[in-house]
Protein backbone atom coordinates (compact mmCIF):
# COMPACT_ATOMS: atom_id res chain seq x y z
CA UNK A 1 0.00 0.00 0.00
CA UNK A 2 1.07 3.59 -0.67
CA UNK A 3 1.12 5.12 3.05
CA UNK A 4 1.24 8.62 1.41
CA UNK A 5 -2.43 7.76 -0.22
CA UNK A 6 -5.01 10.62 0.34
CA UNK A 7 -7.39 7.77 0.21
CA UNK A 8 -6.55 3.39 1.33
CA UNK A 9 -8.61 0.83 0.16
CA UNK A 10 -7.89 -3.04 0.40
CA UNK A 11 -5.21 -4.34 -1.96
CA UNK A 12 -7.31 -6.12 -4.60
CA UNK A 13 -5.91 -9.77 -3.29
CA UNK A 14 -7.34 -9.15 0.15
CA UNK A 15 -10.84 -11.54 0.22
CA UNK A 16 -12.06 -9.50 3.39
CA UNK A 17 -14.72 -7.57 2.09
CA UNK A 18 -16.17 -10.40 0.09
CA UNK A 19 -16.63 -12.39 3.22
CA UNK A 20 -17.97 -9.59 4.81
CA UNK A 21 -20.48 -9.64 1.61
CA UNK A 22 -20.94 -13.56 2.67
CA UNK A 23 -21.89 -12.50 6.17
CA UNK A 24 -24.23 -10.15 5.06
CA UNK A 25 -25.98 -12.76 3.18
CA UNK A 26 -25.99 -15.40 5.76
CA UNK A 27 -27.28 -12.95 8.16
CA UNK A 28 -30.56 -11.79 5.56
CA UNK A 29 -29.43 -8.61 5.53
CA UNK A 30 -31.79 -6.79 2.53
CA UNK A 31 -31.38 -2.95 2.93
CA UNK A 32 -27.59 -1.60 3.01
CA UNK A 33 -27.36 2.24 4.01
CA UNK A 34 -24.16 4.04 3.10
CA UNK A 35 -21.83 6.69 2.41
CA UNK A 36 -19.14 5.57 0.10
CA UNK A 37 -15.53 5.07 1.31
CA UNK A 38 -12.67 3.58 -0.55
CA UNK A 39 -11.87 0.86 2.11
CA UNK A 40 -15.68 -0.39 1.49
CA UNK A 41 -15.81 0.06 -2.18
CA UNK A 42 -15.04 -3.70 -2.85
CA UNK A 43 -18.17 -4.27 -0.62
CA UNK A 44 -20.28 -1.61 -2.45
CA UNK A 45 -20.09 -3.16 -5.24
CA UNK A 46 -21.24 -6.54 -4.38
CA UNK A 47 -24.22 -4.95 -2.88
CA UNK A 48 -25.01 -3.07 -5.84
CA UNK A 49 -24.89 -6.11 -8.13
CA UNK A 50 -27.06 -8.38 -5.83
CA UNK A 51 -31.08 -7.80 -6.74
CA UNK A 52 -31.82 -9.22 -3.08
CA UNK A 53 -30.06 -6.01 -1.60
CA UNK A 54 -31.52 -2.64 -1.63
CA UNK A 55 -28.78 0.10 -1.43
CA UNK A 56 -29.34 3.39 -0.67
CA UNK A 57 -26.56 6.18 -0.64
CA UNK A 58 -27.22 8.60 1.72
CA UNK A 59 -26.38 12.46 2.26
CA UNK A 60 -25.17 12.25 5.37
CA UNK A 61 -24.47 8.84 7.33
CA UNK A 62 -27.17 10.37 10.48
CA UNK A 63 -29.72 9.57 7.67
CA UNK A 64 -28.65 5.72 7.51
CA UNK A 65 -29.36 5.86 11.30
CA UNK A 66 -33.15 6.84 10.55
CA UNK A 67 -33.72 4.80 7.56
CA UNK A 68 -32.71 1.60 8.95
CA UNK A 69 -35.30 2.89 12.25
CA UNK A 70 -37.75 2.64 9.65
CA UNK A 71 -37.05 -0.86 7.77
CA UNK A 72 -36.62 -2.80 10.99
CA UNK A 73 -39.86 -1.20 11.78
CA UNK A 74 -41.15 -2.95 8.35
CA UNK A 75 -39.68 -6.37 8.90
CA UNK A 76 -36.44 -5.79 6.66
CA UNK A 77 -32.52 -6.13 8.52
CA UNK A 78 -29.76 -3.29 7.53
CA UNK A 79 -26.82 -2.36 8.13
CA UNK A 80 -24.50 0.53 7.81
CA UNK A 81 -21.56 1.52 6.01
CA UNK A 82 -19.37 4.45 6.52
CA UNK A 83 -16.11 5.63 7.68
CA UNK A 84 -15.30 6.66 11.16
CA UNK A 85 -15.79 10.73 9.97
CA UNK A 86 -19.32 9.55 9.44
CA UNK A 87 -19.77 8.51 13.08
CA UNK A 88 -19.47 11.76 14.59
CA UNK A 89 -22.75 12.49 11.83
CA UNK A 90 -24.85 10.21 13.81
CA UNK A 91 -24.40 10.54 17.02
CA UNK A 92 -27.87 12.42 18.30
CA UNK A 93 -30.00 10.38 15.58
CA UNK A 94 -28.74 7.15 17.94
CA UNK A 95 -31.20 8.50 20.22
CA UNK A 96 -33.97 6.80 18.08
CA UNK A 97 -32.74 3.03 17.89
CA UNK A 98 -31.73 3.39 21.67
CA UNK A 99 -35.31 4.74 22.26
CA UNK A 100 -36.39 2.17 20.42
CA UNK A 101 -34.67 -0.39 21.33
CA UNK A 102 -33.74 -1.21 17.51
CA UNK A 103 -31.22 -3.63 16.07
CA UNK A 104 -28.50 -1.24 14.46
CA UNK A 105 -24.85 -2.85 13.04
CA UNK A 106 -22.75 -0.92 11.38
CA UNK A 107 -19.15 -1.68 9.89
CA UNK A 108 -17.14 1.22 9.94
CA UNK A 109 -13.91 1.66 7.96
CA UNK A 110 -11.53 3.82 10.22
CA UNK A 111 -9.19 6.85 9.25
CA UNK A 112 -6.91 8.65 11.44
CA UNK A 113 -6.24 5.56 13.12
CA UNK A 114 -2.86 3.87 12.05
CA UNK A 115 -0.30 5.78 9.76
CA UNK A 116 -2.62 7.91 8.86
CA UNK A 117 -1.73 10.59 6.06
CA UNK A 118 -4.40 13.37 6.51
CA UNK A 119 -4.10 15.17 9.39
CA UNK A 120 -7.78 16.63 9.40
CA UNK A 121 -9.03 12.81 9.89
CA UNK A 122 -7.48 12.49 13.10
CA UNK A 123 -9.96 14.04 15.74
CA UNK A 124 -12.95 11.88 14.64
CA UNK A 125 -10.60 8.71 14.12
CA UNK A 126 -9.60 8.59 17.24
CA UNK A 127 -12.81 9.49 18.96
CA UNK A 128 -15.02 7.40 17.00
CA UNK A 129 -14.61 4.19 19.41
CA UNK A 130 -15.30 6.26 22.69
CA UNK A 131 -18.26 9.19 21.14
CA UNK A 132 -19.49 5.14 19.97
CA UNK A 133 -19.67 3.76 23.07
CA UNK A 134 -21.18 7.24 24.96
CA UNK A 135 -24.22 6.74 23.18
CA UNK A 136 -24.62 3.00 24.13
CA UNK A 137 -22.83 1.21 21.08
CA UNK A 138 -21.40 -2.26 21.36
CA UNK A 139 -17.82 -1.86 19.29
CA UNK A 140 -15.58 -4.87 18.23
CA UNK A 141 -12.08 -4.06 16.03
CA UNK A 142 -11.02 -6.09 13.50
CA UNK A 143 -7.23 -5.01 12.62
CA UNK A 144 -6.01 -8.20 10.98
CA UNK A 145 -8.21 -10.15 8.55
CA UNK A 146 -8.12 -13.01 9.95
CA UNK A 147 -10.81 -11.61 12.57
CA UNK A 148 -13.18 -10.06 9.70
CA UNK A 149 -15.52 -12.29 9.52
CA UNK A 150 -15.87 -13.31 13.19
CA UNK A 151 -16.22 -9.95 14.26
CA UNK A 152 -18.61 -8.63 11.69
CA UNK A 153 -20.93 -11.51 11.98
CA UNK A 154 -20.80 -10.97 16.05
CA UNK A 155 -21.81 -7.19 15.26
CA UNK A 156 -24.54 -8.10 13.46
CA UNK A 157 -26.11 -11.01 15.69
CA UNK A 158 -25.38 -8.80 18.99
CA UNK A 159 -27.56 -6.62 17.42
CA UNK A 160 -30.80 -7.88 16.30
CA UNK A 161 -30.52 -10.32 19.26
CA UNK A 162 -30.16 -8.08 21.61
CA UNK A 163 -32.14 -5.10 20.33
CA UNK A 164 -29.21 -2.40 19.91
CA UNK A 165 -26.58 -0.22 18.32
CA UNK A 166 -23.67 -2.26 17.49
CA UNK A 167 -20.14 -1.48 15.72
CA UNK A 168 -17.65 -3.05 14.00
CA UNK A 169 -14.57 -0.95 13.35
CA UNK A 170 -12.14 -2.27 10.38
CA UNK A 171 -8.72 -1.03 11.39
CA UNK A 172 -6.40 1.47 9.09
CA UNK A 173 -4.06 -1.63 9.45
CA UNK A 174 -6.16 -3.81 8.11
CA UNK A 175 -7.70 -1.45 5.16
CA UNK A 176 -3.93 -0.36 4.16
CA UNK A 177 -2.13 -4.46 4.63
CA UNK A 178 -1.55 -6.92 2.11
CA UNK A 179 -3.15 -10.18 2.12
CA UNK A 180 0.56 -12.14 2.56
CA UNK A 181 0.52 -14.68 0.15
CA UNK A 182 -1.39 -13.39 -2.28
CA UNK A 183 0.15 -11.11 -3.82
CA UNK B 1 -60.64 24.47 8.73
CA UNK B 2 -59.22 27.77 9.05
CA UNK B 3 -57.64 29.51 12.43
CA UNK B 4 -58.86 33.09 13.56
CA UNK B 5 -55.74 34.73 12.02
CA UNK B 6 -57.39 32.62 8.64
CA UNK B 7 -54.26 30.56 8.10
CA UNK B 8 -55.03 26.78 8.07
CA UNK B 9 -55.43 24.70 11.55
CA UNK B 10 -52.74 22.33 11.93
CA UNK B 11 -55.20 19.88 14.28
CA UNK B 12 -58.02 20.14 11.68
CA UNK B 13 -55.58 19.68 8.53
CA UNK B 14 -54.42 16.20 10.60
CA UNK B 15 -57.76 15.38 11.28
CA UNK B 16 -58.53 15.77 7.78
CA UNK B 17 -55.45 13.63 5.77
CA UNK B 18 -56.34 10.43 8.46
CA UNK B 19 -59.84 10.12 8.55
CA UNK B 20 -60.60 6.79 7.14
CA UNK B 21 -57.10 6.30 6.76
CA UNK B 22 -57.16 2.14 6.92
CA UNK B 23 -54.09 0.96 7.13
CA UNK B 24 -51.80 4.18 6.32
CA UNK B 25 -48.87 3.73 8.51
CA UNK B 26 -48.01 7.68 9.99
CA UNK B 27 -44.72 8.51 11.23
CA UNK B 28 -44.64 12.12 12.89
CA UNK B 29 -41.82 13.94 13.36
CA UNK B 30 -40.82 15.34 17.16
CA UNK B 31 -42.96 18.18 19.05
CA UNK B 32 -46.46 19.57 17.71
CA UNK B 33 -46.83 16.80 14.70
CA UNK B 34 -46.30 14.26 17.46
CA UNK B 35 -49.08 16.04 19.48
CA UNK B 36 -51.23 16.76 16.11
CA UNK B 37 -51.29 12.78 15.00
CA UNK B 38 -52.35 11.57 18.80
CA UNK B 39 -54.94 14.19 19.22
CA UNK B 40 -56.28 13.10 15.50
CA UNK B 41 -56.42 9.21 17.91
CA UNK B 42 -53.57 7.13 19.05
CA UNK B 43 -53.19 4.01 17.67
CA UNK B 44 -50.38 0.86 16.74
CA UNK B 45 -50.31 2.35 12.94
CA UNK B 46 -48.81 6.04 14.69
CA UNK B 47 -45.31 6.16 15.67
CA UNK B 48 -44.74 9.50 17.13
CA UNK B 49 -40.88 10.44 17.38
CA UNK B 50 -39.77 11.93 20.48
CA UNK B 51 -35.99 12.16 19.34
CA UNK B 52 -33.97 12.24 16.12
CA UNK B 53 -34.40 15.61 14.57
CA UNK B 54 -34.32 15.61 11.24
CA UNK B 55 -34.67 12.07 10.65
CA UNK B 56 -38.71 11.82 10.18
CA UNK B 57 -38.64 11.80 6.42
CA UNK B 58 -36.22 9.12 5.88
CA UNK B 59 -37.16 6.54 8.23
CA UNK B 60 -40.28 7.07 6.22
CA UNK B 61 -37.95 6.55 3.12
CA UNK B 62 -36.68 2.98 5.07
CA UNK B 63 -39.95 1.83 6.29
CA UNK B 64 -41.53 2.68 2.16
CA UNK B 65 -38.95 0.32 0.91
CA UNK B 66 -39.22 -2.30 3.32
CA UNK B 67 -42.82 -2.55 3.03
CA UNK B 68 -43.67 -1.50 -0.92
CA UNK B 69 -47.60 -2.83 -0.63
CA UNK B 70 -48.30 -0.52 2.38
CA UNK B 71 -48.74 3.37 2.20
CA UNK B 72 -46.59 5.41 4.14
CA UNK B 73 -46.94 8.82 4.89
CA UNK B 74 -44.18 11.05 7.26
CA UNK B 75 -45.68 14.53 8.79
CA UNK B 76 -43.21 17.12 10.47
CA UNK B 77 -42.49 20.42 10.82
CA UNK B 78 -40.53 23.21 9.39
CA UNK B 79 -37.80 22.91 11.80
CA UNK B 80 -37.48 19.15 11.64
CA UNK B 81 -37.77 19.14 7.69
CA UNK B 82 -34.83 21.88 7.51
CA UNK B 83 -32.67 19.95 9.85
CA UNK B 84 -33.35 17.09 7.41
CA UNK B 85 -32.59 18.58 3.99
CA UNK B 86 -30.80 16.02 2.34
CA UNK B 87 -33.19 13.38 2.85
CA UNK B 88 -34.78 14.74 0.10
CA UNK B 89 -32.38 13.94 -2.05
CA UNK B 90 -32.08 10.36 -0.45
CA UNK B 91 -35.66 9.79 -1.34
CA UNK B 92 -36.14 11.58 -4.90
CA UNK B 93 -32.97 8.96 -5.63
CA UNK B 94 -35.34 5.86 -4.75
CA UNK B 95 -38.63 7.25 -5.65
CA UNK B 96 -40.95 4.85 -3.24
CA UNK B 97 -44.23 5.26 -4.65
CA UNK B 98 -45.82 4.67 -1.85
CA UNK B 99 -44.60 7.65 0.58
CA UNK B 100 -45.86 10.76 1.24
CA UNK B 101 -44.68 13.76 3.55
CA UNK B 102 -46.72 16.58 4.97
CA UNK B 103 -44.62 19.40 6.11
CA UNK B 104 -46.99 21.69 8.48
CA UNK B 105 -44.94 24.52 8.23
CA UNK B 106 -45.99 27.29 10.44
CA UNK B 107 -42.42 29.14 9.96
CA UNK B 108 -41.45 28.75 13.15
CA UNK B 109 -39.26 26.70 16.13
CA UNK B 110 -42.80 26.06 17.88
CA UNK B 111 -41.70 24.08 20.62
CA UNK B 112 -38.43 26.42 21.61
CA UNK B 113 -39.90 29.76 22.07
CA UNK B 114 -41.41 30.35 18.86
CA UNK B 115 -38.45 31.93 16.96
CA UNK B 116 -38.43 32.23 13.22
CA UNK B 117 -37.28 29.52 10.76
CA UNK B 118 -35.67 29.99 7.45
CA UNK B 119 -39.43 29.14 5.79
CA UNK B 120 -40.11 32.45 7.25
CA UNK B 121 -37.76 34.32 5.02
CA UNK B 122 -38.33 32.65 1.85
CA UNK B 123 -37.41 29.41 1.90
CA UNK B 124 -38.85 27.01 -0.28
CA UNK B 125 -39.54 23.80 0.89
CA UNK B 126 -41.61 22.36 -2.05
CA UNK B 127 -39.18 24.02 -4.49
CA UNK B 128 -36.32 22.35 -2.84
CA UNK B 129 -38.64 18.72 -3.04
CA UNK B 130 -38.92 19.65 -6.90
CA UNK B 131 -35.54 20.79 -7.19
CA UNK B 132 -34.42 17.23 -6.00
CA UNK B 133 -36.23 15.06 -8.24
CA UNK B 134 -39.77 14.49 -5.94
CA UNK B 135 -42.09 15.91 -9.04
CA UNK B 136 -45.64 16.12 -6.67
CA UNK B 137 -44.48 18.26 -4.73
CA UNK B 138 -47.27 21.02 -3.86
CA UNK B 139 -48.02 24.08 -1.31
CA UNK B 140 -51.20 24.18 0.36
CA UNK B 141 -52.63 27.42 1.86
CA UNK B 142 -56.49 26.89 1.73
CA UNK B 143 -58.85 23.81 2.44
CA UNK B 144 -59.62 23.26 -0.57
CA UNK B 145 -56.02 21.80 -0.98
CA UNK B 146 -56.51 19.27 1.87
CA UNK B 147 -58.92 16.57 0.28
CA UNK B 148 -56.57 16.03 -2.88
CA UNK B 149 -53.64 15.62 -0.72
CA UNK B 150 -55.12 12.99 1.21
CA UNK B 151 -55.99 10.97 -2.07
CA UNK B 152 -52.61 11.55 -3.49
CA UNK B 153 -51.47 9.72 0.02
CA UNK B 154 -53.17 6.95 -0.46
CA UNK B 155 -53.13 6.38 -4.33
CA UNK B 156 -50.25 8.69 -5.85
CA UNK B 157 -47.78 6.32 -7.98
CA UNK B 158 -44.73 8.63 -6.68
CA UNK B 159 -43.47 9.87 -3.95
CA UNK B 160 -45.10 13.23 -2.68
CA UNK B 161 -44.27 16.35 -0.68
CA UNK B 162 -46.71 18.78 0.51
CA UNK B 163 -46.16 22.20 2.15
CA UNK B 164 -49.37 22.58 4.22
CA UNK B 165 -48.90 26.53 5.66
CA UNK B 166 -50.70 26.70 9.07
CA UNK B 167 -51.40 28.97 11.71
CA UNK B 168 -48.03 29.52 14.43
CA UNK B 169 -50.25 29.14 17.39
CA UNK B 170 -49.67 26.39 20.21
CA UNK B 171 -52.75 24.13 20.91
CA UNK B 172 -52.56 22.25 24.15
CA UNK B 173 -50.35 19.46 24.38
CA UNK B 174 -51.89 15.69 23.40
CA UNK B 175 -49.07 13.85 24.06
CA UNK B 176 -48.78 9.88 22.70
CA UNK B 177 -47.19 7.47 24.86
CA UNK B 178 -43.35 8.27 25.91
CA UNK B 179 -41.94 4.50 25.88
CA UNK B 180 -40.12 4.12 22.58
CA UNK B 181 -40.02 0.43 22.95
CA UNK B 182 -44.08 0.24 23.39
CA UNK B 183 -44.20 2.59 20.48
CA UNK B 184 -42.09 0.92 18.11
CA UNK B 185 -43.21 -3.51 18.93
CA UNK B 186 -47.24 -2.22 18.87
CA UNK B 187 -46.10 -0.35 15.38
CA UNK B 188 -44.25 -3.40 14.54
CA UNK B 189 -46.81 -5.94 15.67
CA UNK B 190 -49.63 -3.80 13.41
CA UNK B 191 -47.16 -4.45 10.43
CA UNK B 192 -46.00 -7.52 10.63
CA UNK B 193 -48.38 -9.52 13.05
CA UNK B 194 -47.01 -11.32 16.14
CA UNK B 195 -44.10 -12.63 14.53
CA UNK B 196 -42.79 -9.31 14.87
CA UNK B 197 -41.10 -10.55 18.11
CA UNK B 198 -39.72 -13.19 16.84
CA UNK B 199 -35.93 -13.78 14.52
CA UNK B 200 -36.53 -12.19 10.97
Amino acid sequence: MDRDALEMRPDAAADWPDRIYAVLKAQNITQVALVPDAGHSRLIKRCLADNAITVVTLTTEEEGIALLSGAWMGGVKGVLLMQSSGVGNCINMLSLPILHRTPMPMIVTMRGDYGEFNPAQIPMGNATQTVLEAMGTLVRRADVPEDVEACVDATIRMAFNTYRPTATLLGQRLIGAKTFGKD
Amino acid sequence: MLAASGKLDRRAVVNALLADRGDLLVIAGLGAPAWDITAAGDCPTNLPLWGGMGGAAVMGLGLALAQPTRRVLVITGDGEALMGLGALATIATKQPPNLSIVVLDNEHYGETGGQETATKHGVDLAAIARGAGIADARTITTPDGIAPLREAIHTAAGPTLAVIKIDAANLPLKLPPREGAYLAARFREAILGPQAHHQL
